[in-house]
């Protein structure tokens, strides 16, 4: 069968699986869904229909990840009338009403509604277009996420899947290079190298074998925007990597993707089969003489194999330590070879540069950063989520508009843009366009797409210890500005949340962080300072508290706290007496509660359980007069540089 | 065999008996005719070896960005003072494997443990209670 005839059947399926007439089950069942319970709810729909002899009339289908993960899990219901209704938070019991009730009484529950996706309207649920998250973004990469069956290469097909190969085969390598170069996309890793110059490069370097790689480890805590892609429509980012193959002129390809995520890795396996069976994979793809195959290799836990040539080092068996560069993997990659390395992200938007054309898609986004982007909204955010924007759109319209603001009407502190190797932005600089410029020049990084949200309840000195306890941990330990310079910040961030730092410590964390973005042989050891850096930079004051006063104002640092119950405030609901872990808190029913200091662990469950926030921290007792420690110090440290 | 394979054949063994024990390390070097101690090294510098036989139940705290800020790290602590193990280690009756984990990649329903590849979001302190064989709670 040629693509065409595949085209052509797949276009009958989806229409078929779309018909306004058919009675119709979606089940968001990607990682996150799963994990808020959405198999143990597609099981009950199975049940149900089975039960009702319905199971031949009704479409049951498995779909990605909408992004609106704080709904999950959510269905999706087509009632006879052709209204599409997409239910939040559903579980087994309210499966088995809505079956009952909206597909076969027809009455949709508007009490358990999120929208509406599709046909008439329906009084007192938005439409989906409508809903404030979704309204300021634009789905260009998430595009096919939680429409489509990603187990179904039909689905993709149907959506103009593989016209965008088809068309990179009939312009030739250099004209697709070109087009890309014109579409002003640039890698979504982080870096934001122009793709298509690296591509140039690649085919320009002289080799026997070329290879074209696929970086899906994707490392950094608080990402998952690869994962979701991958897991909701893994032909995207498949068919951008074999368009890669014939720009640079690769005959191999690999997708290098992280072990943790293994329903991604299921996904891509499964659509590598269904690529042979189309014809867009092979000795001979559609018909145009070109041999390309790929392969799926699972990283096997090293966050620093995000790096590329500690990626290829792990391709080719060895540990993962990254090498100087140059030479870059452009001219001496995988075995020696010329070898483009693209992030998950910027191959999936190839196929439509390629479809649409560079001129539409260079309409998205600035001059210098064309094209959207995806971000993962995570922390203390209302509504955490998968997000696409064009590029340059501010922090806030990513933060309040589409996230909500801070969740449980906490107040915005701070975001964490780029992960480990990123900076925390304070409230001051919210209005700045999200683009790789304005980031980098507030300390931070646009990094593959991680927002943090944190609340006045996060502690920045904490945070920073907790990234660089992170990066310590990962570092490969072959250069010596990375391997003790995380070491080092580590030991004195732990000193300074305990109550042992000075305002020396500070100027040390500077030196020692300045000196690692400058002597560090990779990326890894050059960006892990700026958690610190940023959080030095924009938090000094949370800072001083610590080293002057040995107070945490945020009262995370559990050196530095006291937990207590305030006897007015408290209701006596007993709910602080129930979450704590050591049972260090005793109060009769209706009467104010005590916790016991000698038991207590300072880990606050009891403040996140609370509802009259009756618990409250002060600096704890009988710690060392820092005041007067941090004053001679500082004296001391003056009188040096005297001397000296 | 070359030496390409190397992380994929030690990740198959691994799913298959559990861990990597030194016999494994001997018969893969052998095979690919590499020296025991350059197998060694590179089965180390990844996370996801093991060198023990994990307990029956593997329960994975997950140590995130998004998790850390909504308390996980007090979950951990709680597992590690109910099972009197540290992460990366297995109870003496071979029940439970603790382990900590860096970002699962579903950040949105943070705080997330994973009990045997089942991934729980949302944990409270109950929840996690839950999580633990009842034999575990009859003993407190």
């Amino acid at each position: 069968m040629t693509l065409a005839e595949c085209r052509q059947r797949a276009l009958a399926e989806w229409a078929e699986f779309t018909h306004p007439n058919r009675l119709r089950i979606l089940v968001g069942a990607a990682t996150c869904g799963r994990a808020a319970g959405a198999l143990a709810v597609l099981a009950e729909f199975r049940a149900q229909l089975r039960q009702r002899g319905l199971a031949d009339q009704v479409v049951l289908a498995e779909v990605g990840c909408l992004g609106l993960c704080y709904a999950e899990p959510l269905v999706e219901i087509t009632g006879g009338d052709g209204r599409r209704v997409l239910y939040q938070r559903v579980n087994p019991q309210m499966a088995a009403k809505l079956v009952e009730l909206h597909l076969l009484a027809g009455k949709p529950q508007v009490k358990w509604a999120l929208a509406v996706t599709g046909g008439p309207a329906l009084e007192g649920v938005p439409a989906f277009h409508d809903l404030p998250m979704i309204r300021p973004q634009e789905r260009i990469i998430l595009r096919n996420c939680g429409w489509i069956d990603a187990g179904r290469s039909s689905h993709y097909l149907a959506q103009g899947g593989y016209e965008g190969l088809a068309r990179a085969l009939a312009m030739g390598s250099e004209a697709v290079i070109a087009e890309v170069e014109a579409s002003g996309l640039r890698g979504r890793g982080g870096a934001g190298f122009p793709t298509g110059r690296k591509w140039s490069l690649v085919r320009k370097s002289p080799g026997k074998r070329k290879y074209v790689i696929a970086n899906a480890d994707e490392g950094d805590p608080g990402a998952f925007m690869n994962r979701s892609l991958l897991e909701s429509d893994p032909h995207a980012m498949l068919e951008g990597l074999v368009i890669a193959g014939f720009a640079v002129g690769a005959a191999a390809g690999y997708v290098y993707v992280r072990a943790e995520y293994p329903l991604a890795v299921e996904r891509l396996k499964n659509a590598v089969a269904q690529m042979r069976e189309l014809g867009v994979l092979g000795k001979d793809i559609l018909g145009s003489g070109f041999a390309f195959d790929l392969e799926i290799k699972m990283g096997a836990g090293a966050f620093v194999c995000g790096e590329e040539t500690a990626l290829i080092a792990s391709l080719e068996g060895r540990r993962g330590m990254p090498r100087s560069r140059p030479p870059f993997p452009a001219t001496a990659g995988l075995l020696g070879q010329p070898t483009a390395i693209n992030n998950v992200e910027t191959l999936a938007a190839v196929p439509v540069v390629l479809r649409r054309g560079a001129a539409w898609y260079s309409g998205h986004g600035p001059e210098k950063s064309r094209g959207t982007k995806t971000f993962s909204l995570a922390g203390k955010i209302a509504r955490p989520g998968l997000v696409e924007v064009p590029l340059g759109a501010t922090l806030r319209t990513i933060i309040e508009d589409i996230g909500g603001g801070v969740a449980d009407g906490g107040r915005f502190k701070a975001v964490q843009t780029g992960g480990p190797s990123g900076g925390c932005i304070s409230a001051e600089h919210l209005d700045t366009p999200v683009d790789y410029e304005h980031l980098a020049a507030l300390g931070s990084i646009m990094g593959s797409g991680g927002l943090v949200v944190m609340d006045d309840k996060s502690c920045m000195v904490d945070v920073a210890r907790y990234f660089v306890n992170f990066t310590r941990g990962e570092s490969c330990g072959k250069c010596v500005p990375c391997r003790m310079g995380t070491q080092h910040l580590h030991l004195i961030l732990t000193g300074v949340a305990e109550g042992r730092g000075t305002p020396e410590s500070l100027r040390q964390l500077e030196l020692i962080g300045r000196t690692m973005q400058q002597a560090s042989l990779c990326g890894l050891g050059q960006t892990a300072p700026n958690p610190v850096l940023t959080t030095l930079r924009y938090f000094e004051e949370e800072y001083f508290a610590h080293v002057t006063q040995g107070a945490c104002p945020a009262g995370v640092c559990v050196e530095l706290v006291d937990f207590w119950i305030d006897a007015e405030r408290c209701n006596g609901c007993m709910l602080c007496a129930q979450a704590c872990p050591v049972e260090a808190i005793a109060g009769e029913k209706k009467k104010p509660h005590r916790i016991d200091l000698a038991l207590c662990i300072r880990c606050g469950s009891c403040r996140t359980a609370c509802r009259t926030d009756a618990v409250l921290v002060r600096p704890r007792a009988g710690t060392r007069d820092l005041n007067a420690e941090g004053a001679k110090a500082a004296a001391a440290a003056g009188a040096a540089k005297e001397s000296g | 065999m070359s030496r390409q394979n190397l992380i994929p054949l030690l990740q198959e063994v691994q799913e298959k008996l559990g861990y990597l024990s030194p016999q494994v390390i001997l018969q893969v070097s052998s095979r690919l005719g590499l020296s025991p101690a350059e197998v060694y090294g590179v089965a180390t510098f990844y996370s996801q070896f093991r060198f023990h036989p994990p307990g029956r139940h593997c329960l994975k705290v997950c140590q995130g960005t998004a998790c850390h800020v909504r308390g996980s790290g007090l979950f951990l602590d709680t597992l590690m003072r109910k099972l009197g193990i540290k992460p990366g280690e297995t109870t003496a009756d071979r029940e439970y494997s603790l382990e900590r984990v860096m970002c699962l990649g579903s950040c949105a329903l943070a705080p997330v443990v994973v009990c045997d590849e089942q991934v729980h979001g949302r944990v409270t302190q109950r929840k996690l209670d839950g999580l633990l064989h009842p034999s575990q709670e009859a003993a407190r």
